[in-house]
């Protein structure tokens, strides 16, 4: 008794290929202390350019004060650039980096 | 010093305090168009590398921005010279751009100032002042520590002058 042939397809299986592991790591806008900035001026840029309420940016403020410096947003490369470049244009001292 | 009337900033300038603003936001009209130097330590202050490990990544995102940046710049230090009477003592009156722009202009000219002057985080400004003071009441460095500390409040009362960010 013959059974019905069934085709022989192999399983696809996707090619495992050994990637380096993708650095899935986001990107972070840094804005470092600076001896000049009033505190009151960087609190107030935060609320400009993030919309933060007062208390939010003046805690992000007192770190970036504190520590030397704080992550002030994360997300894609492009848009970390341009929040930079936005607080560079408020006189802030900003760099862009991996988490 | 700046101060809340309804919806505007208003301060009201003396002659010195005028032609003092009137230099400051010109010095800094003049450090942005003149060539800029990158070696200079206030236009580094000013235009930070935005990679500070990359320098090349560095130099090609300014190759995109800096042009935009530094019309701002200029744009918003050519906002103080706008609003201030032309001669003698007067009134100025902001509406919240030009008191954006105030602000912004205020600190770009403190941070070449505080640059320049080498003023670190644990400069005590009246101490800096005495000792400048004694050492030659009528130096450059005088001038520069007053002028400095007078921005510094200036900036403090428009902010504090500022409607409230909704």
């Amino acid at each position: 008794m013959g059974g019905m042939a069934l085709p022989q397809v192999a399983p696809y299986e996707s090619p495992q290929i050994e990637e380096a592991p993708a650095d899935d790591r986001p990107w972070v806008t840094i804005v470092w202390d600076d001896p000049v900035n009033l505190m009151s001026y960087v609190t107030w840029v935060f609320q400009k350019i993030f919309g933060f309420s007062k208390e939010k940016a003046e805690a992000l403020m007192l770190d970036v004060h504190n520590k030397g410096k704080a992550v002030v947003s994360s997300g894609a490369r492009e848009r970390m650039e341009m929040d930079a470049n936005q607080l560079h244009g408020y006189g802030l001292w900003a760099t862009v980096d991996r988490d | 010093m700046f101060r809340r009337n309804g919806s505007q900033c208003v301060a009201m300038f003396a002659v010195d305090e005028v032609r003092v603003l009137r230099k400051v936001a010109g010095e800094v009209v003049g450090l942005l168009t003149d060539g800029m130097d990158h070696t200079d330590p206030v236009v580094s202050r000013l235009f930070p590398d935005i990679y500070p490990d990359r320098p090349d990544d560095s130099a090609e995102f300014r190759l995109y921005t800096e042009g935009e940046l530094k019309t701002g710049k200029i744009d918003q230090a050519g906002a103080i010279l706008a609003a201030l009477p032309d001669e003698g003592e007067g009134e100025v009156r902001l509406d919240g751009e030009a008191a954006e722009a105030w602000l912004r202009a205020i600190n770009d000219a403190r941070l070449a100032m505080g640059t320049r002057l080498d003023i670190e985080a644990d400069t005590d400004l009246s101490a800096e002042l005495d000792a400048a003071v004694l050492h030659d009441p009528g130096s450059s460095r005088v001038f520069q520590l007053s002028v400095y500390a007078y921005l510094g409040y200036l900036q403090e009362s428009l902010l504090n002058a500022l409607p409230d960010i909704e």
